[in-house]
């Protein structure tokens, strides 16, 4: 039994059912990722495997009790999540906003611990962010000011991490410069879970694939075996060739042109 | 990052700024007490306040001070810092400077409220009870137009600004449908004074403080967290609905009794959490120093509109919308850069 699971899982914002009888099991020590197209519920079941969003029926379980049924800084001591927006203070330097994912381990009277110290500086040397640490978190880049919330939830040390859309709003080079990042935590033994647009940067990532489409749990397991051009037809609705990442051997999404190639316009 | 004190298991990790701007503000408000209840038409030197107070003084000393100053400096203190405490956790829970009580209609309800009881002939304590009663249901109100699939702290604070218009048109009718003391009576209320406040006034202030600072200083920690976002800080393990519900009762209590005693007094509640902030300069809003900023802005506005255009006494709601306004002005300005 996998420590992170969800059974029977009805999800709805309100009235608007998002997703129902959902099973899904996170494996253990694996980097999950969760694809599907706009509105397919992906980040809806990650808000809901997070304690974020009470499923309408079902459970999410974690360590074989009920989540919600735990309290909530017990939860937060196991499992960590990066939401896909977060309010940045105003004025906040980095190594305070870090330092706030201490919070789970703190009590009135035990506030700022050795414990606290050490897993602050690792979590700054770990997001490369240490030399930005009496910056003001609102004067960062895009890409420098998410590795600042991935230290934030680094410092919480939990051996599950969520991350709801990571790479999102961040160019090329700072999507790839997170997801190293997040391949070096998974490494390093946490169980990783992403929320992610790219399939290509899912498959090359992923140890595990959940796709989803409507709500529905449409295909799951190791990239190389759920990647198949009818699979991306069926949930994606585009017809593609499927080849080998000529860096990582893991599939590559390649989306058919829509014609031939252009020639050239005759003068 | 601050060095941290550490004792055993326990450890803490204080923030040498805030404790000097809050100590400081401490000792500003113990000057700002003393001076006005010293001088004036009468002098009473420093040194027989005390005296005065516990009854060893002359009789016209004792007067002035136990009787007619001391109460005076009291309640002011005392809504001030209310005022402060119910901004801070107001703009915190909006994440908007605006989103205030004196901003978003509940300060408003609250003097609706105690008109009514004025233009009704109300007794001192039915004024009370009618601001308390008229700010918890503008609270209910502003709160419930604003749900929708949870409450958004812009569309809080845009809802809010239109009940505090009507609000004030409610006034505004009461007053043209009262008898013409009364209305008189009402609107020197209106504009919030502390002039001829006595120990009744200071008690139930003191008493909501006692009771809900402690309140506050408990959801301090997890409002700020909150001010990132519901998810951030549920993430970390808040319990952000019972959180939030405290704040909003503590806040809307705090802004009701304040507005009893001294009537709808604007700008403090919207000022001293900003003030409070950049003295101290702590990311997001900081509670105990907005109560403190409260406590001195009010009590410091009230001795200028006593003195300032002596003999003519100023209520000090005119003084407090003044400075605050200009404050509100430079601030805006400021945020445009």
């Amino acid at each position: 039994m996998a420590r992170l699971t969800g059974s029977d899982l009805t999800l709805a914002y309100e009235q608007r059912v998002v997703a129902s009888s959902l099973n899904v099991e996170i494996p253990d020590e694996s980097f999950t990722v969760i694809i599907g197209p706009n509105a397919c519920g992906k980040s809806t079941l990650l808000r809901a495997l997070a304690r974020m969003l009470r499923p309408k029926t079902g459970a999410v379980h974690l360590d074989g009790s009920v989540i919600t049924s735990l309290p909530s800084k017990e939860v937060a001591r196991r499992l960590g999540l990066l939401p896909q927006t977060s309010i940045v203070p105003d004025g906040i330097t980095v190594a305070d906003l870090v330092a706030r994912g201490r919070y789970p381990h703190q009590r009135l009277m035990r506030q700022w611990s050795k414990a606290d110290e050490v897993a602050v500086a690792s979590a700054m040397a770990a997001t490369d962010v240490t030399s930005l640490s009496e910056r003001i978190v609102d004067e960062l880049s895009g890409g420098q000011r998410q590795r600042v919330w991935l230290a934030m939830a680094l410092a919480q040390e939990t051996p599950i991490l969520l991350l709801d859309e990571p790479t999102t709003y961040l160019d090329i080079s700072h999507q790839i410069e997170v997801l190293d990042l997040c391949a070096d935590l998974h490494e390093q033994g946490r169980t990783m879970v992403a929320v992610l647009h790219d399939l290509n940067q899912a498959c090359r990532y992923a140890t595990h694939l959940i796709v989803m489409r409507d709500g529905v749990l449409v295909a799951e397991g190791e990239p190389a075996a759920v990647m198949t051009p009818d699979l991306v037809e069926q949930v994606f609705d585009l017809r593609c060739e499927i080849i080998a990442d000529p860096q990582s051997g893991t599939p590559l999404i390649v989306p058919e042109a829509r014609r031939r190639a252009r020639t050239p316009v005759a003068h | 990052m601050t060095t941290p004190v550490r004792v055993g298991p326990y450890s803490m990790r204080p923030a040498p700024r805030a404790l000097v701007v809050s100590l400081a503000l401490v000792a500003a408000s113990v000057a700002l007490a003393l001076v006005a209840i010293s001088t004036g038409e009468f002098t009473v030197p420093v040194a027989d306040i005390v005296t005065a107070l516990f009854g060893q003084g002359t009789p016209v000393a004792e007067l002035i001070v136990s009787q007619l100053r001391a109460p005076r400096v009291v309640t002011g203190l005392a809504v001030g810092a209310a005022f402060g405490l119910s901004g801070a956790i107001f703009q915190s829970l909006t994440r908007n400077p605006l989103g205030s009580p004196d901003f978003i209609g509940f300060t408003a309800g609250a003097a609706t409220g105690g008109v009514l009881a004025v233009v009704m002939g109300g007794t001192a304590v039915q004024i009370a009870a009618g601001s308390m009663f008229g700010c918890v249901i503008s609270a209910v109100l502003v709160y419930a137009l604003a749900f929708r699939r949870g409450v958004q702290g812009y569309r809080l604070v845009l809802v809010g600004i239109g009940v505090n218009a009507v609000l004030l048109a409610a006034d505004n009718y009461l007053l043209t449908k009262a008898n013409i003391n009364d209305a008189a009576n009402a609107g020197a209320w209106l504009n919030g004074s502390l002039s001829g406040r006595g120990w009744d006034h200071a008690l139930p202030v003191a008493i909501a403080l006692a009771v809900l600072v402690p309140v506050c200083c408990a959801v301090s920690r997890p409002l700020r967290m909150m001010e990132m976002g519901d998810d951030a800080a549920r993430a970390v393990g808040i319990r952000v609905e019972p959180v939030r519900a405290a704040a909003i009762v503590a806040g809307v209590l705090l802004c009701g009794v304040a507005t009893a005693a001294a009537g709808p007094v604007m700008f403090v509640a919207m000022a001293a959490p900003q003030l409070a902030r950049r003295l101290t300069r702590s990311p997001g809003v900081t509670l105990i120093a907005s109560a403190l900023t409260g406590a001195v802005l009010l009590t410091a506005a009230d001795l200028a509109a006593q003195r300032l255009l002596a003999p003519t006494q100023l209520p000090v709601g005119v003084l407090t919308a003044a400075i605050g306004g200009t404050y509100l002005a430079l601030l805006l300005r400021k945020d445009r850069r």
